[in-house]
C-alpha cells in the first residue's frame, strides 16, 4: 500500500477473482422479458469505516464525504463517486470508484485522534452485478431475506447469505438490479452458483 | 427454524446468527480468589430451565453484533430480543433464569 499505485506497476497486473468466469457469466445471460445477466464489476475501491455515531468525528468524515452516514440498518446514502453502506451501528462500508489510498488517508484524516478506523479492503471483496426481470426470482431461490419490493428497494443494502455464501447485497435500481459483494475467496463459488441458478430462464416458464 | 429479531437489523433467519449460551452470567469479581469448585461452576455450570431462557446470540452474517434474546426452551418461541446495555425485560411468567 506504501507505493504509489500506477497503470505501469501493480493496477496494470492484478487479476480480479472471476476474471476466469467472465467469458461463462457472458455465456449465461439470458435475453427477453424473463432475462437476466450477470457480470462482475472489479476493482471497487471498498473502505470499511468505523467511527462513534453522532460524534464530532463522524460530523468531519460525513463532511469530508459529502453524505451522511446512515443511521440505519438497510439504509444507503450516496454523494459524488462514494456510496456509503450501513454494516452495524458503528461500522460503514464506503463504496466509491475514487483512488483508494487516497480516500482512506482523507478518511483518516478526517477521523483524527478520535477512536475509530478507516481501512481499505478493496481487495477482500468483489462485485457481481446481477440484473434483469428474473434477478429476484434467481437470488430468492437461495437468499433467506424478504426481496419483495415492499422489503427491499432500490438503494437498499443489506449483509446476508446467497446460498451458503456470506454476501453484501445491494440493490441499485428497479430493474431489479442487485450488486452482490463476496470475499473475494467465495467468488467463484458464487458466480457459479448464479449462473446455474440463472439456466432455467432460458426456457419456457413450468407453469 | 427460528426467526429472531436483531435489535439493530430486525428480524432475520436462525441461520445468520451464532449461538452464544446463556446471558447474564457474570464474570468472577476476584477470579484468583475463588477455589476450583467455584470456577468449575462458573465456567461449566448453567441453567437448564424449562420455559423463558434469556441466551447470548450473536448476528454473524449481519452487523456482527452480540445480543441478547429471551427464548422459550419448551416451545422455541423467540419472546423477545435486547441489546446488552439493556436489563432483562420481565416476562409475566419470568422464572427459571438467574
Amino acid at each position: 500500500m506504501a507505493e504509489p499505485m500506477t497503470e505501469a506497476g501493480p493496477v496494470a497486473l492484478r487479476t480480479s477473482p472471476l476474471a476466469h468466469l467472465e467469458e461463462r457469466m457472458r455465456a449465461a445471460a439470458v435475453p427477453g422479458a424473463r432475462g437476466v445477466t450477470l457480470t462482475e464489476r472489479p476493482f471497487l475501491t471498498m473502505v470499511n469505516l468505523r467511527v462513534g455515531p453522532g460524534s464530532e468525528a463522524a460530523d468531519r468524515i460525513e463532511h469530508t464525504l459529502g453524505a451522511r452516514l446512515p443511521r440505519r440498518c438497510g439504509d444507503t446514502t450516496s454523494a459524488g463517486p462514494h456510496t456509503v453502506v450501513w454494516l452495524g451501528p458503528d461500522e460503514w462500508l464506503v463504496l466509491s470508484s475514487a483512488e483508494g489510498a487516497v480516500l482512506t488517508a482523507e478518511l483518516r484524516a478526517a477521523l483524527g485522534p478520535a477512536p475509530g478506523s478507516a481501512v481499505d479492503v478493496s481487495a477482500n471483496r468483489t462485485t457481481l452485478e446481477l440484473s434483469g426481470p428474473s434477478s429476484r426470482q434467481v437470488l430468492e431461490k437461495g437468499c433467506p431475506l424478504d426481496l419483495h419490493p415492499r422489503a427491499l428497494g432500490p438503494g437498499r443494502a443489506v449483509s446476508t447469505t446467497v446460498g451458503p455464501v456470506a454476501v453484501l447485497l445491494w440493490q441499485v435500481d428497479d430493474a431489479p438490479t442487485y450488486r452482490l459483494f463476496p470475499r473475494s475467496s467465495f467468488a467463484d463459488y458464487l458466480g457459479r452458483w448464479l449462473i446455474d441458478a440463472m439456466e432455467e430462464f432460458r426456457g419456457p416458464e413450468v407453469p | 427454524m427460528l426467526l429472531i429479531t436483531c435489535p439493530w437489523c430486525g428480524p432475520r433467519d436462525e441461520t445468520e446468527y451464532h449461538y452464544g449460551g446463556q446471558a447474564h452470567v457474570p464474570y468472577p469479581e476476584t477470579p484468583a480468589d475463588l477455589t476450583d469448585e467455584q470456577w468449575a461452576a462458573y465456567v461449566f455450570y448453567r441453567d437448564n430451565p424449562k420455559g423463558p431462557f434469556a441466551e447470548r446470540w450473536m448476528h454473524s452474517i449481519g452487523c456482527r453484533r452480540w445480543f441478547n434474546v429471551l427464548r422459550d426452551t419448551a416451545t422455541h418461541e423467540v419472546l423477545t430480543s435486547y441489546r446488552l446495555d439493556e436489563p432483562r425485560p420481565e416476562l409475566p411468567q419470568a422464572g427459571g433464569n438467574r
